[in-house]
């Protein structure tokens, strides 16, 4: 179906300051009915921002909505909502204890009346997910569902109030290629059912897949506006980025000897979160391993063994060659393994500590941060000083609390951290997530460098692509069982989607895969 | 023997109900702000202050249920600066809860001491009288212990079924589930999340201060400072031991209150007076850390409760 | 509305907000006593003179904030690593019951060694008492506020029943109260001829300990970690039970130490009303002191001073002393609203 003329959505103007940032400068969009309309821009140009105040969560400090004609009061959801705008976070907005009907059903009645017919309201959830081609069951508990199935809740509960503008927000960052796919064919469902969508991305191939018109921000600027069909992938990128950034160079890896063994590892299951099932893995020296999965499938669990957060409940981590009797995390941090966590704000900083606080988090037991209990600050705040030149960090000093800094500053401190001791092995959970383009190529560089001087390093990521890009070796994990391991570019990411959807591990004939796992 | 005797017998039973009737209304009213996020150690000052006020109406020589609703009302009002601290500013709910807790009670003291500046013996009201339900209280045994109380008990046991009714039946009761578990998913879709724990907070604060009102206007018909004696806290302990379902707490609070009862009949009976009556005293207090300690493991704790919730937070 | 931190607060935002909290519990107390009847104007002048007019009121409150000082370090040092330890009462008469168990008699010691002795047993007592709640919640998940505060409940009715029973002095006329400690275990005046003891000299010793121990030392630096962020301290390698465990036990040493300072200073035998809630106000005066445990000594001395002045005031302008009570409850909880106001600005969202 063609776009029509009408326009169903503008904002105008729309500018908003948190502090000195501005997030969105002056910025304007208009969406017709019908239309996809793409939102471009690296992490940190601003797209979440916008859809925020459109949707209400923030207030703009200049600037109006307009849906359908009438303009939307500011920071009122529920506005929002009632004139048929509708949301798909980033990060779901769901409630685990309750089921995928009363996810739904939340806030469509009045508070102040009675529940209406559950069939009824159960009848209606299964139409809609047989139409858009999202299957879940409507009484099962959301805690249970996995990643794919909580994003067909998200838009199940758009589509159950009618809305007539869907917006999503980096939809497929989640989901397997396949399921990516699917989701497209959802929302082509949706655009033939007269919805219109605003669909937010930093990936160039999905956005010239699925909009018909791409809208880049930069620095939250808006920057261009294109037709998909006059544009391509070189020149959106560069829109995107403006200068052109480079990505860090690869130089071929030399494996070494395997520094840290995982053999046949289990953990439990930690409520619906899978553990790991007899998990077989080999660190190599100078070798960066990749490991790609949908969340919730027991990165977590890996991490939590590498990082010395869990002993195993069965089989045996050898470390240089010995079997580990025990493990803790300060064991980790003393055997060599910089570990930079997977949520920087909860594991990886203490947010009212100050960056020399933060500095000396995992070192402060040993000398020459203390002896024999007594802290010895003037050798911690010089050690903070010198992570803050030789990392870049961002600051007004070492005193500051880190709760100021922005994500790239302190995933720098916290690289700083645990590389400034030339560690043997970097578990790398994460590392990359929300960071602008600046920040992620010097993540990225750094941990080859890891690998260049000789260290084994353990990468794991939601985003396909980073994986793709940035390993020697793949593996893909699922359930909590682990896939051999793929020697970089012998896959497509279709062929890693089918092991990401827990395909394959029972089928070991794959192409091009070297038997690994027994 | 006489143990038994004494469980077998339907005054037993009634006094045991006529103990849980103030713990099961201030349990729920604390399990009504936890289920939306909130812990309200103000139970406690509020229970003391619904006691006075409820008592204070009365005695000024307002109707018995308008005494109740006095009683609601002040409690209401501590709930509202509860939750005003603890709600839109995120305020640490250790610290507000107990500052409220002293607040209530100093308040409390002042207002008695203000307002019966010379009594040395506080004077005593007509209270509630038991009212024997037809054809149900001439069930052996259970008629006695059950529908022989006064009116205000059947209040009581008509909110837990109302409190049930309402968290499990109603779109509000939803949103309050909700608020405790995923404030994000509340404000998502469309909901004020800051609303809907504060007005949490504070109906369940009305709650409490029923709880302190029955103190002195049914089971006594008088104010005494140090009445509610730790009531506030045990029912803490009893939404946990209740694993945040109505239900189970008000078998929890009826469980406890038996104990109670027991504690005081035994210590009547030949066994007890061998024993120093402290010894009894402490019983149900250990009982409560007891029954923490077997259900605190496999709780299912609302997943947001003192998570304060900053709409729009980066 | 949304609360948004502040970069670089400027001085009046650092000042500004407890400044107004201060004017504000003033206001509201003056309010309350236009209530009473009474003129707001000479209530606070009353409650100042009562509590510093003359040198006997001064020493007065001096002795008041002895116990305040331990048991707010008790509570700083306990929620500064975010372990909710409300049961300082009960840590207290733990102190006291030892130091009577000892100091009676049991131990026909010289000051020298008696006076340490009491206190380490006092100590010890208290840390063990706290040790029980720390155990259930690290081993157990069982939340320590519920615990500690049915603790206060359950040994307050120990103490009653040792004093009906072996520890009632048969001198004591029937009321329950214990045998005097000896006069080796009585702590000296500081000054002669001036009712202030030595308790008050070992408060503020322990003050600058605890301050040097929370900015200075390892254990410091991992209870704030633990009180800041468990989830990170946890994966950054500290042992944040452990960390917990040790707290707790200085948070109940502390305490009791309130209790043998009571005792061994000031009262010279054990009652149940050894206490007026100092385990409870320790909370006021260590909120009130934003957790430094220096700022404890000043917060302790404004609490004592408020309490020693009501009392006279209240003898003499009618005025019930739960005004008092009052006041700090509201100074509480303007203070916990004005601290945040320091770091957060609240912008409209």
């Amino acid at each position: 179906m063609k776009p029509g003329s009408e326009v169903v959505l503008r904002l105008d103007a729309i500018t908003k300051r948190f502090g000195k940032l501005v997030a969105n400068d002056a910025i304007s969009l208009s969406l017709r009915k019908g239309e996809v309309v793409a939102l471009l821009g690296e992490n940190g140009a601003g797209k979440t921002t916008l859809m925020n105040i459109l949707f209400g969560q923030y207030t703009a400090d200049s600037g109006s909505v307009e849906v359908f004609g009438q303009t939307l009061p500011p920071g009122n959801s529920r506005a929002a909502l009632d004139a048929g705008v509708g949301m798909v976070h980033q990060h779901f907005t769901l409630a685990d204890n309750l089921t995928v009907l009363e996810n739904i059903t939340l806030g469509v009645q009045s508070l102040f009346g009675w529940r209406v017919n559950k069939a009824e309201t159960s009848l209606k959830i299964r139409r809609l997910s047989d139409d858009f081609r999202l299957k879940v069951d409507p009484d099962a508990r959301v805690g249970s569902l996995s990643v794919g199935e909580r994003q067909r809740v998200e838009i199940l509960k758009a589509l159950y109030r009618d809305v007539k503008i869907l917006i999503l927000d980096e939809p497929t960052a989640v989901l397997t290629p396949q399921e990516a796919d699917d989701l497209f064919a959802t929302l082509r469902i949706a655009i033939a059912n007269g919805l219109s969508i605003i669909f937010i991305s930093h990936k160039l191939h999905e956005v010239m897949a699925i909009s018909d018109r791409v809208v880049v921000l930069r620095h939250g600027r808006r920057v261009a506006e294109v037709d998909v069909a006059d544009t391509d992938k070189t020149a959106l990128s560069g829109l995107m980025m403006g200068v052109e950034a480079k990505a860090p160079d690869i130089a071929v890896a030399r494996p070494g000897k395997t520094l840290l063994s995982l053999q046949n590892i289990s953990t439990p299951n930690i409520k619906n979160v899978p553990g790991l099932c007899d998990v077989s893995l080999d660190l190599k020296a100078g070798q960066i391993i990749g490991l790609a999965g949908v969340s919730g499938n027991g990165q977590a669990a890996l991490a939590d063994v590498v990082g010395g957060m869990r002993m195993p409940s069965q089989g045996v981590l050898v470390l240089g060659g010995e079997p580990l009797a025990q493990w803790s995390p300060r064991k980790a941090v003393q055997s060599g393994i910089a570990r930079i966590p997977e949520d920087r704000h909860k594991t990886g900083t203490i947010a009212d500590f100050d960056l020399t606080e933060n500095t000396i988090l995992e070192g402060y037991n040993s000398t020459p941060f203390s002896r024999a209990g007594w802290m010895n600050w003037s050798k911690a705040r010089r050690f903070a000083t010198d992570i803050i030149d030789k990392y870049d960090v961002r600051c007004p000093g070492p005193d500051t609390r880190i709760r100021l800094l922005s994500g790239g500053n302190m995933q720098k401190l916290i690289l700083g951290r645990v590389l400034e001791a030339d560690p043997q092995i970097v578990l790398a959970n994460q590392p990359v997530r929300g960071l602008d383009i600046g920040a992620v190529n010097y993540v990225h560089s750094q941990l080859l460098a890891a690998r260049d001087r000789g260290a084994a390093v353990l990468l794991i990521s939601e985003d396909l692509d980073e994986i793709m890009g940035l390993s020697d070796v793949i593996h893909v994990i699922a359930g909590g069982r682990l896939s051999p391991g793929f020697a970089r570019g012998s896959m497509t990411p279709a062929q890693l989607g089918i092991w990401m959807a827990g395909q394959g591990f029972d089928s070991a004939d794959l192409d091009g895969e070297v038997a690994h796992a027994s | 023997m006489e143990i038994l005797d004494i469980l077998i017998s339907a005054s037993f039973w009634a006094a045991a109900i006529r103990i849980a009737t103030p713990l099961i209304l201030a349990t729920m009213g604390e399990l009504i702000c936890e289920r939306a996020g909130v812990l309200n150690l103000g139970i406690e000052g509020i229970m003391v202050a619904g006691a006075f006020a409820g008592w204070m109406a009365v005695y000024s020589g307002t109707g018995l249920w308008v005494g109740v609703a006095v009683a609601m009302v002040v409690g209401m009002g501590f709930g509202l600066l509860h939750s005003l601290l603890t709600v839109p500013f995120g305020l640490s709910q250790h610290v507000v809860g107990l500052g409220v807790t002293l607040l209530a009670t100093s308040s409390t003291y002042y207002a008695y001491r203000l307002a019966l500046p010379q009594v040395t013996s506080p004077p005593k009201i007509a209270a509630f009288q038991p009212y024997e339900i037809p054809i149900l209280s001439d069930i052996p045994l259970l008629g006695q212990a059950l529908f022989s109380q006064t009116p205000f008990t059947y209040l009581a046991f008509a909110l837990v079924a109302a409190t049930s009714i309402m968290l499990y039946r109603t779109p509000l009761g939803l949103a309050v589930r909700a608020a405790g578990e995923s404030p994000a998913a509340v404000a998502a879709q469309g909901l004020s999340v800051t609303a809907i724990r504060m007005g949490a907070v504070i109906v369940g604060s009305g709650f409490m201060a029923m709880g302190g009102a029955f103190l002195t206007m049914s089971a006594f018909d008088s104010f005494f400072f140090e009445m509610v004696n730790g009531r506030g806290w045990i029912c803490i302990a009893l939404v946990v031991f209740g694993s945040w379902k109505p239900g189970k707490a008000l078998l929890g609070a009826v469980l406890f209150a038996a104990f109670d009862a027991l504690q005081i009949r035994v210590q009547q009976t030949s066994l007890g007076a061998d024993i120093p009556y402290q010894i009894f005293l402490m019983a149900p207090y250990i009982l409560s850390i007891v029954a923490l300690v077997l259900v605190s493991r496999r709780a299912e704790v609302p997943a947001a409760l003192m998570v304060p919730f900053n709409k729009g937070e980066r | 509305m949304r609360l948004e931190p502040i970069a670089n607060p400027s001085l009046g935002r650092s000042l500004g907000p407890p400044a107004l909290a201060v004017a504000a519990t003033v206001v509201i107390a003056s309010l309350l006593a236009m209530v009473a009847g009474a003129n707001p104007f000479s209530v606070l002048g009353l409650i100042l003179k009562g509590a510093f007019g003359s040198q006997f009121a001064a020493l007065e409150t001096l002795n008041r904030a002895t116990p305040l000082i331990f048991t707010g370090l008790a509570i700083a040092v306990a929620f500064k690593a975010k372990f909710w330890n409300i049961g300082a009462e009960a840590q207290l008469y733990a102190g006291a019951l030892i130091t009577v168990v000892l100091g009676t008699g049991a131990l026909p010691w010289p000051s020298f060694a008696l006076i340490p002795t009491l206190m380490v047993g006092a100590v010890l007592a208290g840390a063990v008492l706290l040790l029980i709640p720390a155990i259930l919640k690290t081993r157990f998940g069982v939340d320590e506020v519920v615990t500690t505060l049915l603790f206060n409940f359950i040994f307050l009715l120990f103490i009653s029943m040792l004093l009906e029973g072996p520890l009632k002095d048969p001198m004591g006329m029937g009321w329950p109260k214990s045998a005097r400690v000896l006069s080796e275990a009585r702590l000296p005046r500081i000054v002669d001829g001036l009712r202030l003891h030595w308790g008050f000299g070992l408060a503020i010793l322990c003050a600058v300990a605890v301050w040097v121990i929370q900015t200075r030392s390892t254990l410091g630096y991992e209870m704030r970690a633990v009180g800041l962020n468990r989830e990170a301290a946890a994966f950054a390698g500290i042992p944040v039970n452990t960390v917990l465990v040790k707290t707790a036990l200085m948070s109940g040493g502390l305490a009791a130490l309130a209790g043998f300072s009571e005792v061994a200073g000031l009262k010279g035998s054990l009652t149940l009303d050894l206490s007026p809630g100092f385990g409870y106000t320790g909370i006021i005066v260590a909120m009130l002191a934003l957790l430094n445990p220096l700022g404890v000594i000043v917060t302790a001395l404004f609490v004592a001073g408020i309490f020693v002045g009501a009392d006279s005031m209240s003898r003499a302008a009618g005025v019930p002393t739960y005004l008092a009570d009052m006041m700090l409850a509201t100074a509480l909880l303007l203070m916990v609203l004005a601290i945040l106001l320091t770091r957060f600005r609240v912008v409209r969202d």
